[in-house]
């Protein structure tokens, strides 16, 4: 079954750090100058940030490297290399994990299999994104500066550090559902949200039916980095397939860069988006009990698109529950 | 719900593009580029002496120049983003594509980052140019002779 309940696994902290233009969200911990962070390349500065986050959020628990259990890292970057190299500083077993913008729900997935049933083991989640290292992956050169469609994304730049342990804490995976990669034949590289609604779509429907349960059980269903065009997707989607109406959803991509939108577009995108609007706004706000996130991710490669296939995504949802 | 289905759904979704205001936008700095390079090759003729075809010879040279340097300094990027395709198309926007690619791998190797990304965006237009050049070329000696 793809649905499981969880027991017994806690979020104990987070340590955010956020990019130059990511300022505008308040309740972070730490803010990069500028995209080098001191580094020569934008890929060995968010080596880096995943470094910083990682150390500081050690320090702030009073931990040390042999009172972790594991790291499980995701990023965008090829072979999910940042994340590998990153670990490579800690003598700390690690898993790499992939699947684009929804990497951290599946850390958080893998790390709730590793930490169940257990008595006192911790572990931590760690995931990153940087702008200017995803656009010269899998955009233009950076100092090209294309035209982009309004449909297009922005990769934000923050990485977040998750610590999740068998102590009870306010914050309760309570459980999660693992999604299917869904191709419905779109090829447009600069609408990720097309792509990514009909997953996240899919993942939802899943979940409320495997748990039965109904749309308005979640305080709120926050979706990850659908943006602007893929919101509007999702709920046309769920309306026309399940009868499903969302009302309780927040999509993280639009919220993010509402106060500074140049060059934004349909929203920000990038596996950081998720855990950085959770931490830093909707678990700050303490309005909401019941949680259901759900990151979708595009799974694309320049390669196969320039095959001419159509590009699969992927999403996976966990449910949390702040006790209080 | 079929992919076709949900493709019209997308189409219909999707939000417009400006497409009139950027032709206009586009056609009026592509046409203010030329415009200035016309002036720099008349200046040229007229205080240097030059041939038409020499003056526009270092026309290319001065505008690749400016336009290599405004992109190293950071700026050129911000200029395209505002103008559409208006800066591309011209000479400038492919001494621009060179210059930007070499950019992001200058610190990965002379052969591997340099040599090898150098043309990534340049190429295809480089490779298609003598091809078709070629080919007009045939043509023009069996109409004109």
């Amino acid at each position: 079954m793809a649905s499981k309940k969880i027991n017994g696994v806690y979020i104990k902290d987070n340590f955010i750090l956020v990019g130059p233009k990511e300022r505008a969200i308040k309740n972070f911990d730490l803010i990069m100058s500028d995209y080098y962070y001191g580094e020569k390349t934008f890929e060995q500065a968010e080596i880096k940030m995943q470094q910083v986050v990682i150390n500081s959020l050690l320090n702030k628990n009073r931990l040390l490297h042999n009172d972790i259990n594991f790291i499980i890292g995701g990023d965008l970057s090829n072979q999910v290399s940042v994340s590998s190299y990153a670990a490579s500083k800690y003598n700390i077993p690690f898993l790499g994990v992939y699947s684009a913008c929804a990497s951290f729900c599946e850390s958080l997935i893998f790390a709730c299999e590793l930490l169940e049933n257990k008595k006192k083991e911790r572990g931590i989640v760690v995931s990153s994104s940087h702008n200017l290292h995803a656009e010269k992956q899998f955009r233009f050169p950076i100092e090209y500066g294309a035209p982009k469609a309004k449909t297009s994304t922005f990769t934000t730049t923050a990485s977040v550090a998750t610590l999740l342990t068998n102590e009870i804490t306010p914050i309760k995976i309570e459980s999660y559902t693992i999604g299917k990669v869904i191709d419905m034949g779109i090829s447009d590289v600069s609408n990720m949200g097309a792509i990514m609604a009909p997953a996240g779509a899919d993942t939802i429907m899943r979940h409320l039916n495997d748990l039965n349960r109904q749309p308005d059980y979640y305080d709120v269903i926050l979706t990850g980095d659908l943006g602007i065009v893929g919101s509007k997707l999702l709920k046309i989607y769920l309306e026309k397939t399940a009868n499903i109406k969302l009302k309780n959803q927040i999509d993280c991509g639009i919220d993010i860069y509402k106060d500074d939108n140049e060059n934004v577009n349909s929203g920000a995108s990038g596996p950081v988006v998720l855990p950085l609007y959770l931490f830093s706004k909707i678990l700050k706000q303490k309005k909401y009990k019941k949680i259901l996130i759900v990151g979708t991710g595009s799974l694309h490669s320049p390669l196969f698109v320039n095959q001419k296939l159509s590009i699969p995504a992927i999403s996976h949802a966990v449910s949390l529950e702040v006790i209080s | 719900m079929d992919k076709y289905e949900y493709q019209k759904i997308v189409k219909e979704n999707k939000p417009k593009e400006p497409k009139l205001k950027n032709a206009i936008v586009s056609f009026l700095v592509g046409g203010s580029v030329c415009f200035i390079g016309q002036v720099i090759a008349s200046i040229l003729q007229v205080t240097f002496g030059m041939e038409v075809s020499e003056s526009y010879i270092w026309l290319c040279i001065i505008t690749i120049f400016i336009a290599s340097l405004l992109t190293a300094l950071g700026f050129f990027d911000n200029f395209v983003k505002k103008c559409q395709c208006g800066l591309i198309i011209p000479t400038t926007g492919f001494a621009h594509s060179m210059t930007s690619s070499s950019l992001d791998v200058r610190l990965d190797g002379m052969i591997s980052g340099l040599g090898m990304s150098f043309f990534k965006l340049a190429g295809s237009v480089i490779l298609y140019g003598i091809i078709s050049a070629f080919f007009f070329s045939i043509l023009g000696v069996i109409i004109y002779g």
